[in-house]
């Protein structure tokens, strides 16, 4: 035989037949099929939990306000799940997204490992410890030696707890009156009450025992005040059948499960409050009893209301008259009615003249201390220490006029004010602070008017972060001492209840650093002892913990073993009579910007699923949000279809959203749940540091609005600017 | 140039050879095609299972008999259930140190595991045979009732660890798909595939069960 090309093509042919039949014959095709599916649905990199015997740990989440009680899953060494605290009295086994997420934040990459200096060139460089706080020491003894103390200041996400106590005490050893703290809606009131009541305490909404819940644009579900507290407050509402009525722009999702959802013009509400009054005064539906026992100054009450007609209301609001009166017979026939105010997750200052018309409208019904009411509390307080000593020089820096002006002149009952810090610092030509420690707070990504805030930190010749994260002030700090997460370090937790009662919690590490970080208390005693003299003197502890165990005393023990404990006596302070007549008369703020060239009003809204204030949102959040909030990187915008066609805007089409402070390339999402003329964005996108999962998605809200500032408080209680939206 | 005559003469001499030719050929290509057949029978049957697994050898030659002889509660003497009701699996370090803080023999697999993992506290990286991909949840609390050996087979009674042949693709244990490459297997105990559980779930509980019984 031949081996020609036909030859060859058939017996090569037979040999893979052959091998064809053999090979399927053959468990080798069978079992590498089998095996790769197996590799596929295994990928070596996707983590996996480590197995081996599991143990639950108990903490307190810090990330936000909130204050849940969470219990910690891990195996060996690695957490691996967080879950709600069963028996804590705030959320009872229920958890946030943010808080049930807190492991990608333990975990994930945007962690800063070491502490870092800024170099030359604007990248940081590793550093230990020791030189790290040498470094500090040493430019504050230089400030300190130059007779200008008071040019150091502090600027934290809150004035409660023992690191932010010892923030203070490091301040007023070294000499600089500057600690300055963020306020959230819960501040304000509590001036409220000062003002109405000289009550020096915390304030406390007791919704699920209400029975009509009047919520000023209150994201009840939505995270506001305490989050998980709140959702169960609403489901208690629902099941005991009360009325939730919800006053808002768009129908947020807390206005879809209300009773009632009553959209007004963004900036009104108080209107609608003295519209409201003034129903309950004229037809003297108010609760008598108490009022004469309890309040004074009804008639300068009436007075002020008397022109807040409905009609005057109606046109003002936008809300029809009959909707105006029945809310107000409503709340005012209810046994228990609440009101409740602090826009979405109420995290910033609300102004003065809607708080107060808000308390004296509780106060007429008696909600005022009662089941179901606003509850004004003395909180336990555990941290006695007495004032250090103070040298020549610390007396002499601590004595100056704060940079921010709190507390005196205009402002006698307002403690911090941020805003007036950083435009004050803009305001001069060089800036009168020198050095800047910034613990738990994020101005340059948090503060209305973020190109304002980045001027004010560009003057400030030296800043510190004790961020345990890269987020944007980080970036732009001269230094970093990085703190623990709140998941690996101890921190004091104070918490008021509905009941009157207060908590002490302990937020206890469980797990040990991950990286070369330190707790902020810890750092802060470090520079002290440094420092030297009467500034290391102030700080007789050798640790954050130690200094923890001695203030928290007899209770550290028990706290260390069952993370809480609940101050038997109920803290009800009863301050003295409510008077109606320091109520301010209505003021209306309108929004920033002229009405012809910027037809629009621009809100923002709150989300669970996107935090917004000091902690970014971990990749997890970012996973839930829908394509109507962030379609890959486009931020969208909500607006009224009746509006977008007007303007000549599509669905998912681009355009140009421009306010007095900025403009910005946005989608536009059609929202029948928005009023007409006002447009709306989600709060906690835009971030431009962090990690990739969260850096360039969407567009920061605080770029485009400024600070607007209350005339009583001095705060900045911006809810909204003018804006246009045009094809882009 | 050929003639008429030439061409008649040739085709038939032509078709003659031709015949030969082609039985010649078809015999070659059944040669051919039997050749394919069976070396890739022999490369699927005998090659492939050679490639397919690596061989690895334990840390530790560890003798079960020795230790079942020892202990008073069987299996789980070791391999116990924790409080919360999971399974301890393999033995940390800090449980066989409870006996073997020092060596008590001079069995040279003792002192070795002494020397280089008690001693310096190092836990024993054992492979573990009976290991199931991670997408899969198995609750040994569900099987207590079980007998060890209707999955584990009579490892309680070796005297020594047999190597570990790792799947080069999977990097799980042989044991898994079972020692016959085919996947045929007499005993219970001879594969752990899911064809496994779902026979003896069908056989138990009249159903395979769902999905996501064990995949969650």
């Amino acid at each position: 035989m031949k081996l020609d090309r036909r030859n060859f093509l058939t017996l090569g042919g037979s040999l893979v037949a052959g091998g064809v039949v053999g090979t399927t014959l053959s468990p080798l095709p069978w079992k590498l099929m089998d095996d790769s599916a197996i590799w596929t649905q295994n990928w070596p990199w996707t983590p996996v939990p480590p197995d081996g015997a599991a143990s639950f740990n108990h903490s307190i989440c810090t990330l936000c306000p909130g204050k849940c009680g969470i219990t910690v899953k891990k195996v060996e060494s690695r957490a691996i799940k967080i879950e709600g605290r069963k028996d804590f009295p705030v959320n009872q086994g229920g958890i946030c997204i943010l808080g049930l997420a807190g492991l990608q934040l333990l975990y994930g990459p945007t962690r800063i490992e070491t502490p870092l200096l800024k170099t030359a060139g604007g990248g940081f460089k590793k550093i230990s410890w020791d030189e790290a706080v040498s470094l500090l020491a040493k430019k504050l003894e230089e400030l300190r030696s130059s007779g200008k103390p008071e040019s150091v200041a502090a600027l934290t996400g809150s004035d409660t707890g023992v690191t932010a106590a010892l923030i203070k005490r490091f301040l007023f050893a070294y000499g600089s009156p500057n600690f300055i703290s963020e306020q959230t809606f819960k501040d304000t009131y509590k001036i409220a009450l000062k003002k109405m009541q000289a009550l020096q305490g915390e304030v406390v909404f007791d919704i699920e025992n209400a029975d009509y819940v009047l919520s000023l644009g209150s994201g009840i579900i939505e995270g506001w005040d305490s989050p998980v507290k709140m959702i169960k407050a609403n489901s208690a509402l629902k099941t005991k059948k009360a009325f939730l009525c919800q006053v808002e722009p768009r129908l947020s999702m807390t206005a879809a499960k209300a009773d009632k959802w009553l959209p007004v013009i963004p900036g009104t509400e108080t209107d609608l409050v003295w519209g409201i009054l003034h129903v309950i005064l004229n037809q003297a539906l108010y609760n008598k009893e108490f009022v004469a026992e309890n309040t004074t100054g009804i008639e300068r009450l009436s007075q002020l209301a008397q022109p807040y007609t409905l009609e005057k209301v109606s046109a003002a609001t936008g809300i029809k008259s009959s909707d105006i009166l029945s809310v107000a017979t409503q709340f005012a026939k209810a046994a228990k009615p609440i009101a409740v105010c602090g826009k979405g997750q109420g995290s910033t200052p609300e102004s003065m003249g809607h708080i107060m018309a808000v308390h004296a409208l509780n106060a007429l019904m008696g909600s005022v201390n009662r089941e179901g009411g606003v509850i004004a509390l003395n909180p336990a307080s555990y941290i006695s220490w007495t004032n250090p000593e103070q040298d020549e020089t610390g007396k002499n820096g601590f004595g100056k006029e704060r940079v921010d002006g709190a507390g005196k002149g205009n402002y006698p009952d307002t403690p911090f004010l941020a805003n007036r810090f950083i435009s004050a610092i803009n305001g001069q030509g060089k800036s009168p602070v020198e050095a800047l420690l910034v613990s738990g707070s994020n101005p340059l990504y948090s503060f209305t008017d973020t190109a304002a805030v980045k001027k004010a930190f560009e003057k400030i010749p030296f800043i510190v972060s004790f961020s345990s994260f890269m987020d944007e002030t980080a970036k732009v700090a001269t230094l970093i001492l990085p703190s623990h997460t709140n998941l690996e370090r101890f921190e004091d937790v104070s918490l008021c209840l509905g009941s009157g009662k207060s908590v002490i919690g302990l937020s206890t590490p469980v797990v040990e650093p991950k990286f070369d970080t330190r707790h902020t208390g810890d750092a802060v005693i470090l520079l002290a002892k440094k420092l030297g003299g009467s500034v290391a003197n102030a700080f007789s502890w050798e640790s954050f913990e130690a200094c923890l165990t001695e203030t928290l005393g007899d209770k550290w023990e028990s706290l260390k073993e069952s993370g809480f404990l609940e101050n038997p006596e109920s803290l009800i302070a009863a301050g003295t009579r409510i008077d109606f007549s320091v109520v301010a008369e209505p003021k209306s703020m309108a929004p920033e910007g002229d009405a012809a060239s910027y037809p629009l009003i621009l809100i923002p809204y709150d989300s669970l699923r996107l935090a917004h204030m000091a902690v970014g949102s971990p990749p997890f959040l970012l996973k839930t949000v829908e394509d109507t909030v962030l379609k890959k990187n486009d931020i969208l915008v909500e607006i009224n279809p009746q509006t977008a066609s007007k303007l000549n805007l599509s669905e998912k089409k681009y355009a140009m959203l421009k306010t007095p402070k900025g403009a910005v390339r946005v989608k536009i999402h059609l929202f029948e749940g928005i009023m007409p003329g006002v447009i709306a964005m989600a709060r906690g996108l835009g971030h431009t540091a962090y990690d990739d999962y969260l850096s360039g998605k969407g567009v920061n809200f605080n770029e485009l609005i400024g600070p607007m500032e209350d005339p009583i408080s001095g705060l900045d209680v911006s809810y909204g600017i003018r804006a246009t939206l045009t094809n882009a | 140039m050929s003639t008429p005559d030439d061409n008649e003469k040739k085709i038939p001499s032509e078709n003659h050879d031709g015949e030969k030719e082609g039985n010649a050929t078809l015999g070659f290509a059944i040669l051919f095609f039997m050749a394919g057949l069976i070396g890739s029978l022999l490369v699927g049957w005998v090659v492939f299972p050679k490639l397919l697994y690596s061989q690895k050898e334990q840390p530790i030659d560890f003798n079960h008999q020795v230790h079942m002889d020892a202990v008073s509660d069987g299996c789980q003497s070791c391999h116990f259930y924790r409080e919360d009701g999971t399974f301890a699996g393999v033995p940390t370090l800090a449980q066989c140190s409870e006996c073997h803080e020092s060596a008590q023999t001079e069995d040279p697999n003792e002192v070795k595991f002494v020397d280089e993992y008690v001693t310096p506290g190092k836990e024993v990286p054992w492979l573990i045979y009976a290991r199931q991909p991670d997408c899969v949840f198995f609750s040994h609390a569900a099987h207590k009732e079980m007998e060890c050996k209707t999955c584990h087979g009579d490892i309680g009674e070796s005297t020594s660890l047999k190597p570990y042949e790792e799947n080069r693709i999977t990097g799980y244990s042989r044991d898994i798909w079972g020692d016959n490459i085919g996947g045929f297997g007499k005993n219970t105990w001879d594969s752990m595939k899911m064809d496994d559980c779902a026979a003896c779930h069908e056989r138990e509980t009249g159903s395979k069960g769902p999905c996501f019984q064990c995949h969650k």
